[in-house]
This record gives C-alpha cells, sequence and structure tokens, in this order.
C-alpha cells in the first residue's frame, strides 16, 4: 500500500487531534448529516431492498468462493474482447506495469478517473518518480491533489474540506498544474465545479492516455463498469487512446444479470441517489468508439491474503459504498485521515489490517477504532458484519495465532503493548470463574468506597478525563438479596 | 415459570437498585424471580476486546448456572445480545477450528431462552402497561446492542408511553451511540467523550430531566459525562422507572 | 512463477475450506428481488420516468411523432445552438425542421472539434423509468461515446413507451454487452463538496429528453 502512511501514529492519538479540531468536527457533521437522511430516504424507495442486500451478498460470496475459476473466466473474456489483461501481486508490481505500459505509448501524462485501487497501491507517486504526471479528474480528488492533502472519506475524498477551503485550495493551486481559477470566484459550489470543469477540460481533450478502476468487472462478458457523476469518468474512458484499468480481484461478479442488484444498491448507498448520473460500460475495444487498447491490471496486494480468513474474507464483498462512514459516529469524530489508509472507516478498520497485516501501530489500532455499535453493518449494502470482522482482528492483535501474509503462513506473536491488558483480562476471568472471589472484591469496593477518588491516575484517567465515575454503592446486589432473601424479608 | 435474574456482574457491582427494581417489578407481575447466586459475567468485555479464549469459560459457567431455568430475564441489552447474538457464534467458531461442537452444544440451551428485560415483559408476559408510576419528563436513548442486537424495537417505548404520570420526549439523533463501547471508552477516549458530550446535548435539548436507557453500561457513561458536564439531568434505569409505583419511588 | 500463477495458487490455497461440492452458482444465488418496483399501467411508466429525469434535472418534453421536429427544431433554437452533432444513423426527419448545421459525426473528428460544436441529437437503447435513466448503446442513431460527452447540450429523443422499461432489471435484459453503454441519469452532477449534489460538471450540463409518443407506429409493451 502506499508509503505515504507508513509511520502513522495509533488511531487514538490521531483521532485525539481531529476531535479538537472544531472546522473538520463541523465539517465532517455537516457532510454526514446532510447525506445519512437522504440515504434513508433513497433505500426506502425499494420495498426489496433487504433482498437486494442479501442478494448482493450472496453474489459477491458465491464469486469469491471460486475466485479462481471466475479470475480466468474474466482473462479469457477480456482477451476475447481486444483487451489485455495483466496480473500484479503487489503494489510494485502493478505500478510496474502500468508505468511501462504508459512509457510504451510515449506519453508523459494521464488522466484518471477516481480509483481506490490506484490510490491503494501509490500510483501517482509511482508515475511521478517515472517523469510521468498523473492528473486527477473527479473534483474531490482534485481538491486533495492540488491541496497537497490525502483523502479522507472513500467516495468524498476531500470530505474534510469545506466550501470555503476548497476556493482558496483553488485560487492558490490551479495555475501550478494548468488552467487558473476564475478571477473573482466565490464559494458557492456550482462557481466551485465550473472552475473544476474550465480547468479540467483542456486535460480531458488532449489526454492520450486514461487510468481508471471498475467497480464492477462481469466475468461472463468481460464488461467492466466505471459508476461516477461528473463525467469525468467518461472523459478518461472514451477519449484518451489508451485505457489502463487497475482492478482488485474482488471486483469480479459472475454475470452480467448480477450488475441488476449492485446498480441498485450502490447509487442509494453512495451518493443516496435512485441512480448516479453517469454509468459506463465497456468489453474490450469497440472499433472506431473509444481506447484502441485497453489493458486490464488484475490487483492482488492483500486481497488473497484477506481471502484465506475465513471470517474476515467477508470485507471483500465491500462496493466501496461508503455508506458505513457516513453513519458512523467515530468516524464523524475522527475524520478520515485518523485511519491512516485510503480507506478510512468501519470498512477501512477491517480492510486496512487485512490488506496491509497488524504489524505497524496503526493498523493494530484500527480494530479498536469502534464502540461496536452496529450501524454500519446495518447500512452495508452487502450485509458485511463489520463488528464481527473488527472483534475477529482484535482476537488477531492481542492472541496472535497462523494468518496467510503474501500469500505465506506466518504465526503472528501477540500484539506488544497488550500485556497488561491480557494479563488484567486473565485476572478477571479467573475472578469471574470464582464467584467467591467476585464477591470478595465487590465487598472491599464497597467497604472503600469513601475512598476513591474521583478522578484516576495511570490509564484510569482515560474514563476520569471527561466522566465522572458511578459511585460504588454500599452493598453489591448478591448481598441484598441473600440479607433479604430477595426482598421477601421486607428489608430495605 | 422459573425465571432466573441475571442482573450482570456490573449490575451487582455498581447498579443494585437496578437489580432491586427487577425483582420489584416481576414480583409484582406475578413472576417468582431466583437469583442464582453463582453467577458472575457473560464474558462480553473479554470477548469484545479480542479475548474469545477467555471469554469461552465465563460462556461455559453461565451455561452451568442458568440451564436449568425456563427463562432468564437481564436487564442489559448487552449482555442480553452476547448470550443470543455471539454465544452460537462463539460455538460456531470453535467447531470452525476444530475443537468440536461441545462448546455450541453447551452454551445451546440458554441461548433462546434468554431475554433482556423489555422484551421479557412485552412479549412472554404480553404487558405494556405495568402499572408504574413515574411523574416526570423522560428522553429514551435506544442503546446500541438493545437497537440493533436484539432488535428491541419500540418495546421501551411503549412500556414507558403507559407509565402514569411520564411524560416521554423525542431524543434527537437517538439511535446513534453514546459512546460507551466498553473497552473503547478508555481505548479511544477522546472520540468516546466527544459522542458522550453530544449525546447529553442532545438529551438537554429535550428538556426532559431524565434519560432512559436499558442499559446501565451506557448509562455509567452518559450519567458520568452528565455530572462532569454538570447537566441538571441524570441517568435512570428503565427497570426502576418501571418498577415506581405512586408513594413508592424505586 | 507468472504473477498469474502466484495469484491463481493463492486464491486456490486461500479457498481450501470450500467444499468441492459447494453450491453452483444457480443455487447461490437468490433471486428474491422484485422486477420491478410497484404496479404501474403503461402510461403511468411514461410519467414515472418523465418525473424521474425531472427529478434529476433533465428537462423533459412531450410531443407526438408529428411535432417531434418542430419541437427538437424549437429546443435547439432556443438554445440559439448553430451546429447540430449528428449521428450516422439519425432519422433525418427529426432535424428537418431546425436551421442549425448539421455536423455529421466523423472517426476524424478530435475532441477539440467536438468541443466547438453546440449540441448533439441522438435517439437512444433503453430508458428505464424507477431511476430516471436512459441508457445509450452506440447504435447508428447514438453514435460514438464521445459525441454525448463533449458538447454541452445534449437532446435525447426517447421513443414512448417502446423504449421505456420500468426497472434496472429490465433495462440489462435489453441490452447487449457487447456494445459500449452509457447509462445517463440527468446531466453530470457532483456531491463532492460537502456532500451537496450541484448539477453541471464535465459532461452535457443541459440533458434536454424528448419523449415522443410511438404509439401509433410501435405495438404498446408493457
Amino acid at each position: 500500500m502506499s508509503g505515504t502512511y507508513l509511520g502513522m501514529p495509533a488511531f487514538p492519538e490521531a483521532a485525539r487531534t481531529a476531535v479538537r479540531d472544531a472546522t473538520l468536527r463541523g465539517n465532517l457533521r455537516h457532510a454526514t448529516h446532510t447525506i445519512r437522511a437522504k440515504r434513508a430516504k433513497a433505500v426506502s424507495e425499494v420495498s426489496d431492498w433487504a433482498a437486494l442486500r442479501e442478494a448482493g451478498k450472496r453474489i459477491k460470496d458465491h464469486t469469491l468462493r471460486h475466485l479462481d475459476r471466475y479470475l480466468v473466466q474474466v482473462e479469457e473474456a477480456v482477451t476475447a474482447a481486444g483487451g489485455i489483461v495483466h496480473w500484479a501481486a503487489d503494489a510494485d508490481e502493478a505500478n510496474r506495469i502500468v508505468t511501462r505500459l504508459v512509457k510504451e505509448t510515449g506519453e508523459s501524462e494521464v488522466v484518471k478517473v477516481k480509483s481506490m485501487a490506484t490510490q491503494e497501491i501509490g500510483l501517482n507517486e509511482a508515475l511521478e518518480a517515472e517523469g510521468i504526471r498523473a492528473y486527477e479528474t473527479d473534483l474531490a480528488e482534485l481538491i486533495v491533489q492540488l491541496g497537497k492533502d490525502r483523502p479522507s472519506h472513500i467516495l468524498v475524498p476531500a470530505i474534510h474540506r469545506n466550501r470555503g477551503e476548497i476556493r482558496d485550495i483553488f485560487r492558490s493551486e490551479m495555475s501550478e498544474w494548468g488552467r487558473p481559477a476564475p478571477d473573482g470566484l466565490t464559494d458557492t459550489p456550482a462557481e466551485l465545479a465550473e472552475a473544476a470543469r474550465l480547468h479540467l477540460r483542456e486535460k480531458f481533450l488532449r489526454a492520450k492516455v486514461g487510468i481508471s478502476g471498475a467497480n464492477f468487472v462481469v466475468a461472463e462478458t468481460g464488461t467492466l463498469v466505471v459508476v461516477e457523476s461528473e463525467g469525468n469518468g467518461r472523459m478518461c474512458l472514451t477519449l484518451p487512446e489508451t485505457l489502463i484499468s487497475v482492478v482488485g480481484i474482488e471486483k469480479i461478479v459472475p454475470a452480467w444479470r448480477d450488475l441488476e442488484v449492485f446498480l441498485q444498491t450502490l447509487p442509494r448507498s453512495s451518493t443516496a441517489e435512485r441512480m448516479n448520473p453517469y454509468t459506463s460500460m465497456w468489453t474490450g475495444t469497440t472499433d472506431g468508439d473509444g481506447p484502441r487498447t485497453f489493458h486490464l491490471v488484475l490487483l492482488d496486494n492483500g486481497r488473497t491474503d484477506t481471502l484465506a480468513d475465513e471470517v474476515g474474507r467477508q470485507a471483500l464483498r465491500c462496493i466501496r459504498c461508503s455508506a458505513c462512514l457516513n453513519v458512523c459516529p467515530v468516524y464523524e469524530r475522527a475524520g478520515g485521515h485518523a485511519y491512516g489508509s485510503v480507506y478510512p472507516g468501519p470498512i477501512g478498520a477491517i480492510l486496512s489490517p487485512q490488506l496491509r497485516g497488524t504489524g505497524s501501530e496503526i493498523d493494530a489500532s484500527l480494530p479498536y477504532a469502534s464502540s461496536l455499535c452496529g450501524a454500519c453493518y446495518e447500512v452495508c449494502p452487502v450485509a458485511i458484519d463489520i463488528p464481527e470482522v473488527l472483534v475477529h482482528l482484535r482476537e488477531r492483535v492481542v492472541q496472535g495465532g497462523p494468518v496467510i501474509r503474501h500469500g505465506n503462513k506466518v504465526v503472528l506473536k501477540p500484539a506488544k503493548g497488550h500485556a497488561a491488558e491480557r494479563a488484567a483480562m486473565r485476572a478477571a476471568q479467573w475472578a469471574l470463574s470464582h464467584p467467591g472471589a467476585l464477591r470478595t472484591g465487590q465487598r472491599l469496593a464497597s467497604r472503600t468506597r469513601r475512598l476513591h477518588p474521583r478522578t484516576l491516575p495511570g490509564p484510569g484517567r482515560a474514563w476520569t478525563g471527561s466522566r465522572d465515575l458511578p459511585e460504588v454503592p454500599a452493598e453489591p446486589f448478591r448481598d441484598w438479596w441473600q440479607r433479604t432473601r430477595g426482598g421477601r424479608d421486607g428489608a430495605k | 415459570m422459573r425465571v432466573a435474574l441475571f442482573l450482570t456482574c456490573v449490575n451487582d457491582t455498581l447498579y443494585p437498585d437496578t437489580g432491586r427494581a427487577v425483582v420489584k417489578l416481576l414480583t409484582r407481575l406475578g413472576v417468582e424471580v431466583d437469583f442464582p447466586m453463582a453467577q458472575t459475567c457473560c464474558g462480553q468485555a473479554h470477548y469484545n476486546t479480542g479475548y474469545r479464549y477467555e471469554a469461552e469459560p465465563l460462556a461455559r459457567h453461565f451455561s452451568d448456572v442458568f440451564k436449568e431455568y425456563e427463562a432468564i430475564v437481564t436487564p442489559s441489552g448487552s449482555c442480553g445480545a452476547m448470550v443470543r447474538e455471539l454465544y452460537p457464534r462463539m460455538g460456531e467458531r470453535a467447531r470452525a477450528e476444530g475443537r468440536g461442537g461441545t462448546l455450541a452444544a453447551t452454551l445451546a440451551p440458554v441461548v433462546p431462552k434468554t431475554y433482556e428485560l423489555t422484551e421479557f415483559l412485552v412479549d412472554v408476559l404480553g404487558v405494556t402497561d405495568v402499572g408504574a408510576y413515574y411523574p416526570h419528563t423522560v428522553t429514551y436513548h435506544p442503546t446500541c446492542h438493545g437497537l440493533r442486537g436484539l432488535g428491541l424495537g419500540d418495546r421501551p417505548r411503549r412500556l414507558l408511553e403507559a407509565v402514569k404520570g411520564l411524560e416521554l420526549v423525542e431524543l434527537p439523533g437517538a439511535e446513534e451511540c453514546c459512546g460507551f463501547g466498553g473497552t473503547f471508552a478508555v481505548k479511544n477516549s477522546d472520540v468516546s467523550a466527544a459522542m458522550g458530550a453530544d449525546k447529553v446535548r442532545n438529551a438537554e435539548s429535550t428538556g426532559a430531566r431524565v434519560l432512559c436507557a436499558a442499559d446501565n453500561s451506557c448509562l455509567m457513561h452518559i450519567g458520568g459525562t452528565m455530572a462532569r458536564l454538570r447537566s441538571g439531568m441524570r441517568p435512570v434505569h428503565i427497570a426502576q422507572i418501571l418498577a415506581s409505583t405512586e408513594g413508592a419511588a424505586a | 512463477m507468472s504473477s498469474r500463477e502466484r495469484i491463481l495458487g493463492r486464491v486456490r490455497r486461500a479457498l481450501a475450506d470450500v467444499p468441492r461440492d459447494d453450491a453452483p452458482y444457480e443455487r447461490a444465488v437468490g433471486r428474491d428481488c422484485l422486477r420491478e418496483h410497484g404496479e404501474r399501467t403503461v402510461a403511468e411508466t411514461v410519467e414515472l420516468l418523465a418525473e424521474n429525469l425531472a427529478d434529476y434535472r433533465a428537462v423533459v418534453h412531450r410531443c407526438t411523432a408529428g411535432d417531434l421536429a418542430s419541437t427538437v427544431a424549437g429546443l435547439l433554437a432556443a438554445r440559439g445552438s448553430r451546429t447540430v452533432l449528428v449521428p450516422p444513423g439519425l432519422d433525418p426527419d427529426w432535424l428537418a425542421s431546425s436551421v442549425a448545421e448539421r455536423v455529421p459525426d466523423r472517426a476524424g473528428s478530435t475532441a477539440h472539434e467536438l468541443d466547438r460544436i453546440d449540441s448533439v441529437v441522438t435517439g437512444c437503447a433503453v430508458a428505464v423509468a424507477e431511476t430516471g435513466t436512459i441508457v445509450l448503446d452506440g447504435s447508428a442513431d447514438q453514435g460514438r461515446r464521445r459525441i454525448t460527452l463533449v458538447p454541452d447540450h445534449h437532446i435525447c429523443v426517447v421513443r414512448v413507451p417502446g423504449q421505456v422499461v420500468s426497472s434496472v432489471p429490465q433495462a440489462l435484459e435489453r441490452l447487449d454487452p457487447a456494445r459500449p453503454l452509457t447509462w445517463i441519469s440527468g446531466p453530470s452532477a457532483t456531491s463532492d463538496i460537502e456532500l451537496d449534489r450541484v448539477e453541471g460538471v464535465h459532461g452535457p450540463r443541459t440533458l434536454e429528453v424528448v419523449l415522443v409518443d410511438d404509439q401509433s407506429r410501435d405495438e404498446v409493451r408493457s
């Protein structure tokens, strides 16, 4: 995955900064609350939502369970339709393939459709290192690129920016990359969109190489699908002579008909629309229409490792809609950057530690970046039980055990930093397996209750920094029960 | 009917009043309640923090203590969800790990007969008016595991609406998590505190003096936040409201 | 070992737990979803299409087959279009009343040339009522994908009710995946600023959809 995120602090530290940033809190609150209500309405229009969700889940599960067969089928179908298929085991290999393909065209710039896969592998940086400039053309990606920023949301990577900040970035940075922002640019969204249109238009019209991802690849037909809103996708997919699509191997659906499910669930879950403005579908190349050369790069980069985990593999069902981010109370307050990955929010908290492993501080902390409230699971259009996978990954962090990394079995040691917790959990487990021990502890707490401080030192400060402790009662319930025989004695 | 009160370790230790309220309420409704003294903890904190193997003996112990009863009632949505949702999953995982079906078989008997209190009242006893009197303005926070885990739906609301003297007011953003989340509250204390403060602000905006929920873990967090923010509101467990009668507050 | 073999090998090892007799596609994938939502008459389906198109800021016009040429001419005139791009197989009658200069699309036309043309008029392959979507499939009356992308004004003629289906599942049944397909639901838009929808970014900022009554010619389809 992109080197940009190496050395990120653990989630709690990164989130602490975000929580105290009033502008960021306001931006995120406004945006997520806007989309939550809209999504609920868009979903309520479809009476068979539960059936669509179940169908999406089953299609994806079936595909994943037979992924080897469907990958080969994709390769055959795309090749038969005039495309060229490449296989990339990891980010470096994918970057090498794409760089080589661009160089073979003789071009030194490319236009890009918003793509999570190319963000994940750090393609822009890899191209830059080889003297190839990649222009992001999605409005939010453009804002991030111009602002030398990092994406903080799957669907709207610049969600952390408000209109005023976007205007300032356009005014100061557009001229560095091409056509400057119009004079007197205000912060109305329509004017900002117009500025982006003017800025990018010359790039679209002269582009010779386009780079995209895909939302879906249909194995039966070899068809790729890109779902978008602005038309930048259509520009990149149809005007250049060469199109290179980098697609995670989990994006496959078996049959053409399967699109009927996802074309109903994805737009409603992501932008809360009945249908997004533009969806492009292409199968190989078409004489006289669109790119003459089409390359499909199938990307693993940790996906097969994820597939090997019987609990965690459900994360590969994800269709990148962002509904879980928009509904997540933790995301709303911590912001996307705290997740240290191009995949933020609840889905990021289960994807990143699987795609990258739990070795780094940030990845080991992500499974804990949730109160397990379940709102993510409730809105997920492919029914990924995110809380289940979070708890599963917590186990991996604290208990270690066998996992697959880069296709090989390794045995993880329990993560450092959890030793005290582990000891406490084991002690508690012992005490709680012995009712007498529990009772002794309860009585000790009750007897000393007048001595308990209102604020705690050390790790306890994490509680008492913002909350009072509950008062310990004069006697635990079990003592009252025994003393009064369940209140039958009439004693208080 | 032999009904066992599974009070939960948190309530037993810190909130005995809730336990007494449940006993009073169920007794008033003609239910004979037992409190098996050997009960301890369902293992939820262990399980959700990643200590599934440590949670297993606690789950076995739970089953040993409660399996002979006809119904197991708990005034906690999250502990109820632990038994109902996660015990079966623990059994499945043990099987998937090649440890056979004994854990699943041990836990199976308690799963279908464990009820959260409001579920037990509405679904098993078939009552919504429990004869309570509580002359206060109350706002209700549906806790996550009750709402999304157990699917309690409008049961708590129906019970509260039937309480004499009680005025129930709508909590804005009611379905959003309060930020407790077990060890989340300390592992991610900044985000947890921000969520708690927002919950308290929303509660205060209702004008109610009492915030009611069906889970004391969440109320410990919300109440602790209220106290720290010097809010005039107080947290009250739904059992204590339902147990209150004219002239005798629980 | 090639990366192809490496990845396929990893996949197979990862799936060691999947039984050999795992349910085949037909059984594994349930089909409990509705083919369409709600019951409507043909006229109501067309009405729903018009409503949903308009809801996403497409400008909807309705006319009879006899009025089509004058309707299209009126739209081009109202826009002040001096040039109109014509796909190779467009029915010449549709533009018979317009004074705008007809520019036939040629394989050699560059994107810059297309950018200087005011409007484009096309037919469509199918229209989806529930979502307010028109789908182009590159047929002769629709032309290459770029001609409905670069000009800023797109007039799309939909024959109703013949080309209208209720739902996405029904639309997919009618389409040929081998053709390049573009699904269009209103003019381009973005939600990238504060997750608020703004219409008009890179694609045609004005989308006009003419629903032309074809009942005189085609049999009514439900």
